[in-house]
């Protein structure tokens, strides 16, 4: 089995945000730019895992980003990808992003494509169901087990309601939570390896832009916190019914 | 042209977010002046059906195929995509909940139309344009994103718009599906319903604790609380890494998101990273020994003090209020 290994590019989860150019863009000035910890943590660990296991044949790693995603790509082939491929361009939309991604698993065969529920900067949850629609292939959505028999995978997903266990065959597109696998921190072996690696850069596909972010805000900052003596929790309770009126 | 909103029934009932997601589809619908409809899949009552109408849904469709029991994406959203094409609808509004995230992405894909999800007001229209708010960089900022595409696509962010009820007639009415067993690529072998009463996803009031506790076995006043007030429970993320409580009840950045009415933190510092799952949260309470923890800098009320002094009695403060309405 060939996996393809979806990174995203996002801000370290400890960013204070701000925006610049009256508030149109994010301001990326002093920002450490990590691997989305979903794509990271449970994605690419868990394709690796499989690998390990004699699973799978290879595990490829995919980014839709210009140069200054190589760092991030360099610490996923640390880790353990084989090789990867980037999309030489700015990541408009989310559907720009799939179609890139969508287009290569097809060209190349793929077999599996992983990615993370979601970036923990546009918070979307959409590519991975926008390259399982565009490839025409099962949607296995927020994954927190994964197992695989020959084609066959075993896995068990959140669904409204509860959790659902799911056995499909190969192609697919799996989007990967928390539970899936344990975290990995790169070794010096894999860190020297990483060096000598294939990053095959291609040019994208014409796509249509559906999205586009218009401008930014700031949440309104809170009034200032009440304080309420320890010994008077009763207080507490008359605010919370009477001023704040959500009991 | 049309409006159409994609509901879902737990055990043959809906629930507030779809209430909500009708609303919502509704006054979409008003702006445009045109016509809503509402699809559901599955086994529900007629008169659970018809109750949509009450939230400003004109005609009701239900699909039934013994083979859509089960949750598949895939066929869900093929299954929307024919009614959106028989109800002639331009807009399909979906509620952000796990199956939303799965359904919605897909529809976007075969419909050529632009997404926003995770909505979280009404769009603004200018010409065929329509712009959405939408939480980002995990509700520490919001963006205004702006649809370009014909077909337009919102998922709605639970509770944040009110349910309104309105004098409304509906019709009720089958819709007819073509499905081949082909489209069935997926086999669900399980399925297992949450254990809890109320989806930490969609309450309304959430109970939260973190290290503070000191240990899982202190956690029975925590549950306590949320019995108490018709709460769901929730943890930080140290406390569900080192397994005193299920994952599933982790909210923050790198967990769940939750915008509840009420979200109490007892024994929760605040780190960014935790503030950033609960801070779209109506009214924040935090109570904490550590005068200094940041978590009072985001809270709309405080106490410092003992947790295990200050939340028993503010159990019975709770109990004395419910017991008093």
């Amino acid at each position: 089995m060939k996996i393809l290994v979806c990174i995203s590019k996002t801000p370290d989860t400890t960013t204070k945000i701000s925006f610049v150019d009256g508030n149109t863009k994010f301001n990326y000035e002093k920002v450490q730019l990590i691997i989305n910890p979903y794509d990271e943590w449970y994605a690419l660990v868990r394709a690796l895992e499989l690998k390990e296991k004699g699973l799978a044949a290879q595990v490829s790693v995919i980014n839709v980003g210009l140069a200054d995603s190589d760092a991030i790509i360099r610490k996923a082939l640390a880790i353990g990808g084989d090789d990867a491929v980037r999309v030489n361009a700015e990541p408009t939309d989310a559907f720009f992003v799939a179609d890139q991604i969508a287009q290569y698993a097809i060209n190349e065969k793929y077999d599996a494509v992983f990615l993370g529920k979601e970036t923990i900067d546009y918070n979307g949850s959409q590519v991975g169901g926008m390259v399982a629609g565009i490839m025409d292939v099962p949607f296995i959505s927020l994954a927190s087990k994964f197992e695989l028999n020959g084609n066959v995978a075993t896995a068990e997903r959140d669904i409204s309601g509860g959790k659902e266990t799911i056995e499909v065959t190969a192609p697919f597109v799996i989007s990967c939570s928390k539970g899936m696998a344990e975290a990995r921190i790169p070794n010096m072996r894999g860190i020297m390896a990483a060096r000598t690696k294939p990053i095959k850069v291609i040019e994208p596909n014409a796509t249509e832009k559906l999205t586009s972010v218009k401008n930014y805000e700031l949440p309104i900052e809170k009034a200032g916190c009440k304080m309420i003596a320890a010994d008077n929790v009763e207080e507490l309770v008359r605010l919370l019914h009477e001023e704040a009126k959500v009991i | 042209m049309s409006v159409l909103v994609y509901v879902e029934a737990t055990d043959g009932k809906f629930k507030k977010p779809s209430f909500e997601a009708i609303t919502y589809g509704a006054k979409v619908a008003a702006m445009l002046n045109v016509e809503i409809h509402a699809l559901c899949i599955g086994e529900v009552s007629d008169d659970e059906l018809k109750s949509l109408g009450n939230y400003g849904a004109n005609k009701i469709w239900f699909v039934k195929d013994e083979r859509l029991k089960n949750f598949d994406p895939l066929v869900y959203a093929k299954v929307i995509t024919q009614v959106e094409s028989q109800t002639n609808s331009d807009v399909l509004v979906l509620i952000q909940n796990f199956n939303g995230k799965a359904i919605a992405p897909i529809l976007s894909a075969r419909l050529k139309a632009g997404l926003i999800s995770g909505a979280v007001d009404l769009p603004l229209m200018s010409g065929d344009s329509f712009t959405v708010k939408k939480n980002v960089f995990s509700g520490k900022a919001i963006a205004n994103y702006e649809m370009h595409s014909a077909k337009k696509i919102i998922a709605l962010t639970s509770n944040s718009i009110a349910p309104v009820a309105t004098e409304n007639k509906a019709t009720v009415q089958e819709i007819k599906i073509e499905l081949t067993d082909a489209d069935f690529k997926l086999k669900v072998k399980e399925v297992v319903k949450a254990s809890c009463k109320i989806s930490l996803a969609d309450a309304e009031i959430v109970v939260s604790a973190g290290r503070g506790m000191k240990g899982p076995e202190n956690w029975g006043m925590i549950e306590e609380m949320a019995n108490i007030l018709g709460a769901a429970t929730a943890c930080s993320r140290p406390v569900a890494d080192i397994n005193w409580r299920p994952h599933g009840e982790h909210v923050g950045q790198t967990g769940l998101t939750v915008r509840p009415n009420l979200y109490i933190a007892i024994g929760i510092s605040g780190a960014i990273q935790h503030l950033a799952g609960v801070n779209g949260s109506k009214v924040m309470v935090v109570i904490n020994k550590d005068a200094e923890a940041p978590f009072f800098k985001a809270a709309d009320y405080g106490i410092v003090g003992d947790v295990f002094e200050v939340v028993p009695k503010l159990n019975e403060a709770f109990k004395k209020f419910k017991s008093g309405n």
